[in-house]
């Protein structure tokens, strides 16, 4: 069976890869494409490890096929630095001890930028209804939420 | 000077690349030519094989094998993993086989490894492989699994008693026979999975070269693993080495030595490729331990002003189908019923029965918040019987600080004495409740009502036997670059453990974080390793790390002093050198990078090392910490009740705790928060549901509910410390604390904003609909 051809835009660069009709966008991001940030915690949509804006557009990508992706932009987790400067939210995930084994981080990460993106301002009752697909069960959520709302200031400030 | 860290919010060092995306866990192990393994699982939780066709499958393009038990034995001297801990309470030994010979016994219970090109086509092929099962009877409720006439798990046993003990102290029926009082109650707990959000893998790769097999493994206990290989596959350990990549958490089941660890490691080496396993949600739902059903009778004695006289009762507990860790949980729970209270009298029978279901072992707590809440019902129910404050109760039961430590007439499963090391649980409730407002809580509860809002408020105190020994091995080394290596046995799951060992050492060589790498789980890097569990690695490696930087400081001052020709009091470290100190007279910051020290004891051929000591710059300590150190605290909810819905929504939440000394209190934070949500999680919403054929209900995690941001209350946390006189730091351990309390204090809560309705709650969790009921059953009553 012949592979498809996509190409896409991810973190700003173009990408071109293979894959098979049935392989999830997670799959295709994590071993066509070797970028092992996005994590698989259940592939059903239920935890938000695998999160990626899509078109701007945040996304399950175990919920979505590789062949969805093409011509469409993506962001993920190796995007969200700029060289060795981190962006606010992992600043402060960092100052703040916003994690603790990691493995939610990126997808958690990722819903959060979305959620500044849309509005710079949220309540913390707003950043827990955000972030409720987004299961972690090291952290109780506490000090995701306090570095959520320590980026969302500092990036206010600009 | 050196900075101080101990005791600092210091960042963690493991953060910077876990928040990059840059981490390697286990699925992000990617190695050439690399295989990977799906399984064929068991969809009955009883049944005989007949027959195994893997014709269909083998045909599948991309397809590779499909091992069964057959094609593994020629490479196993035993097809059983052994891992019971010793008791002599054990009926019968039930070790799991690698895979299903011809029977099956719990639904998720491995039968065939199929290894493809890639996971899509082994978990296609798996479908294929036709399995020939002819359906058993299953025992599905631990309590019906010990009646007469039941089915048994195992189609060769007599029955499903897997072990029975009894321990206990104090003449319970003197205590009994004096009593004022009598209340009794029958508990049933439950606590479901671990979920760790990854779920478990491995990936073996067999250089046949060399003849040596490499094990990657998302496990809490690689030197475990290392010893089971051994056993089974008749390998020596220089032919194999155990590591753990970054775990994205553990919480219990991972210290488990699982069927899938070995299939994987037989695989690489009879196919001469690597292989890869991941596990994905629904197989941690039916292959992964868990912590299930207890079902508790209880009674005490108390006298006319509510002290306890005496605490007896049985405990049925839901074993799962084989022994995969041990008989320690329901252990736990017995030996850790009395808890913080003065109970002069004891006396507690268990049963472990064994049900086709898959096996159980400790989950984030371990049999302790079972306790907690037993005790706890207990004391809500004197109150409400004596007409006393729930808090009054409890204050006169309370062991006082005076008496620390305490020593409880009972032994651990090892046979340790069980002594309260420190602390003072009259302070740790009182100014809980002073926190809490629980004096003024009456008022709020009043007006609540009147405008139709059912608010209540519960408390639960709590000890947790934290540390469990014998030991945890470390070595310090610092290397000819300068840098300052730790290694040790046991395994980061995300509590910080890098963190915490890089404070301790850094402490005594130099203050520079920045300049101590640590490996975890690795058993290449140490000889010996018990690994994570029970709250245990700051308080043992953290000793050991402790002792071992010393002596790697004392010798290093020493050589610097014959460098510098200066006497070692008059030297300090700073960073990643040792320099003379500014003061009169000598000539300041004349010194020599711990580099130099480092090559200096390296050795030179025919050259005599500096100051006629011993080589390198490194030690290797495993102090030896038998008796466990008992953390403590209280935990007081606040509660919100739907009479309608049964929703229960936490208003507020005080968490006080006492791990001794602090070493890092944002990661102390972060723990005490995080088993909270675990605990909370306990008593109101999760479930891992089977029916009554042993099938399981609950197998994602849109049915099996995990706490989620939108239900977590803030936590408000005081600290105590009560440090431990039981190690140089005097640290007790944390992770698991937070969700000891949990239940115990919600459920009294919930209990009391339903007081009009005469509401009592004798279970964990309970949900929306149960509370509902509950309050209709009120209703009638009435």
């Amino acid at each position: 069976m012949a592979r498809n051809h996509i190409t896409t835009t991810i973190n700003g660069d173009e990408y071109e890869f293979l894959c098979d009709t049935e392989q999830t966008l997670l799959d295709c991001l994590r071993d066509e494409l070797f970028l092992t940030g996005t994590k698989e915690g259940c592939a059903s949509g239920d935890c938000g490890a695998c999160n990626v804006m899509l078109d701007g557009q945040l996304v399950c990508s175990c919920l979505v096929l590789g062949v969805e992706a093409d011509g469409k932009s993506m962001e993920t987790i190796e995007g969200m630095a700029h060289g060795e400067e981190l962006h606010p939210l992992q600043q402060k995930f960092l100052e703040l001890n916003g994690l603790q084994c990691g493995i939610c981080t990126p997808g958690i990460l990722i819903a959060a930028k979305a959620l500044l993106e849309r509005d710079p301002d949220p309540t913390e009752t707003e950043i827990r209804y955000w972030l409720a697909g987004n299961l972690c069960r090291c952290t109780g959520y506490d000090k995701v939420v306090r570095s959520v709302q320590a980026a969302a200031e500092e990036m206010r400030k600009g | 000077m050196s900075r101080a860290v101990f005791g600092e919010s210091v960042k963690r060092i493991e953060d910077p690349e876990l928040l990059r995306g840059e981490a390697r866990f286990i699925d992000d192990i990617s190695i050439p030519s690399m295989l990977e393994a799906a399984l064929v699982r068991s969809p009955h939780a009883h049944a005989e094989i007949r027959g195994i066709d893997a014709a269909a499958a083998l045909e599948l393009p991309g397809v590779h094998a499909v091992l069964t038990l057959d094609d593994l034995r020629p490479y196993l001297l035993t097809e059983f993993l052994v891992v019971g801990l010793p008791s002599p309470s054990y009926k019968q030994e039930r070790n799991r086989p690698v895979l299903a010979g011809d029977e099956v016994v719990y639904v998720g219970e491995p039968i065939a490894m199929v290894i493809a090109e890639d996971r899509y086509i082994a978990e296609d092929a798996a479908q294929l492989v036709e399995v020939d099962y002819d359906l058993l009877p299953a025992a599905a409720d631990c309590r019906d699994a010990l009646a007469d006439g039941a089915p048994t798990v195992h189609k060769d046993a007599k029955d499903n008693l897997l072990a029975e003990f009894s321990m206990g102290y104090g003449d319970i029926d003197a205590a009994f026979g004096k009593a004022a009082h009598i209340y009794s109650e029958h508990i049933t707990q439950h606590r479901g999975g671990s979920h760790s959000i990854e779920c478990r893998g491995a990936v073996a790769v067999h250089d046949p070269g060399t003849d040596q097999l490499t094990l990657w493994v998302s496990s809490q206990m690689p030197h475990s693993t290392l010893r089971v290989l051994v056993d089974m596959l008749g390998r020596d350990e220089n032919q194999m080495r155990v590591v753990t990549p970054d775990i994205g958490g553990g919480f219990g089941p991972k210290l488990v030595v699982y069927q899938e660890d070995v299939a994987v490691s037989v695989a690489a080496i009879k196919l001469g490729r690597p292989v890869k396993w991941i596990e994905d949600r629904r197989e941690h739902f039916i292959a992964t331990t868990q912590e299930r059903d207890q079902y508790w009778e209880v009674e005490v004695a108390v006298d006319e002003d509510a002290r306890i006289l005496g605490l007896r009762g049985s405990i049925v507990h839901d074993h799962g189908a084989y022994t995969a860790r041990g008989i320690n949980l329901p252990q736990n729970s017995a030996e850790s019923l009395p808890g913080p209270y003065e109970v002069p009298a004891f006396r507690m029978n268990t049963k472990l029965a064994l049900t086709n279901k898959v096996p159980v072992t400790p989950v984030r707590g371990a049999g302790h918040p079972q306790a907690a809440f037993t005790i706890e019902r207990l004391m809500d129910r004197i109150a409400r019987e004596l007409g006393l404050d729930r808090t009054e109760v409890r204050r006169r039961n309370l062991i006082q600080a005076q008496d620390m430590p305490y020593t409880r007439p009972l032994k651990t499963r090892g046979g340790v004495a069980v002594v309260l090391d420190s602390g003072d649980y009259p302070r740790s409730q009182k100014d809980t409740l002073e926190r809490a407002g629980w004096d003024q809580f009456p008022a709020r509860q009043l007006a609540a009502r009147e405008e139709g809002r059912y608010i209540g408020i519960g408390l639960a105190n709590f000890v947790k036997g934290t540390g469990r020994g014998p030991f945890e091995q470390v070595t310090v080394r610092i290397g000819t670059s300068g840098r300052v290596h730790v290694y040790t046995g046991g395994t980061a799951i995300g509590q910080g453990t890098k963190t915490m060992l890089a404070q301790i050492v850094a402490e005594q060589l130099g203050g520079d974080m920045g300049n101590v790498t640590v490996t975890t789980g690795d058993t290449a890097a140490t000889a010996l390793g018990i690994g994570t569990s029970n709250s245990r690695l700051a308080v043992t490696a953290g000793t050991s790390a402790h002792v071992a930087a010393g002596k790697v400081r004392e010798k290093a001052l020493k050589i610097a002093a014959h460098v510098l020709d200066s006497p070692v009091e008059d030297l300090e470290f700073d960073g990643a050198e040792i320099h003379v100190k500014d003061r009169p007279g000598r000539i300041a910051n004349v010194g020599v990078k711990l580099g130099e020290l480092a090559h200096a004891m390296a050795g030179t051929p025919g050259y005599s090392l500096p100051g006629g000591m011993g080589p390198g710059l490194e030690a290797t300590e495993h102090v030896i910490l038998d008796s466990k150190a008992f953390a403590s605290g209280t935990a007081v909810a606040e509660v919100e009740v739907d009479i309608e819905t049964g929703g229960v929504v936490i208003l507020n939440y005080v968490l006080a705790h006492d791990c001794g000394r602090i070493i890092n209190p944002m990661l102390v934070d972060g723990q005490a928060i995080g088993g909270t949500a675990h605990g909370i999680g306990n008593a109101l919403y999760e479930w891992m549901g089977y029916d009554e054929n042993g099938q399981p209900l609950t197998t994602n995690l849109a049915d099996y509910l995990l706490v989620t941001a939108t239900e977590m209350p803030r936590i408000d946390l005081l600290h105590h410390c009560s440090p431990s006189p039981l190690n140089p730091l005097g640290v007790k351990g944390v992770g698991e604390c937070g969700v000891v309390p949990a239940p115990g204090a919600i459920i009294s809560a919930v209990e009391d904003a339903l007081t009009p309705f005469g509401v009592h709650i004798d279970r964990a969790p309970i949900s929306p609909p149960e509370i509902v009921a509950l309050i209709e059953q009120g209703r009638e009553r009435s």
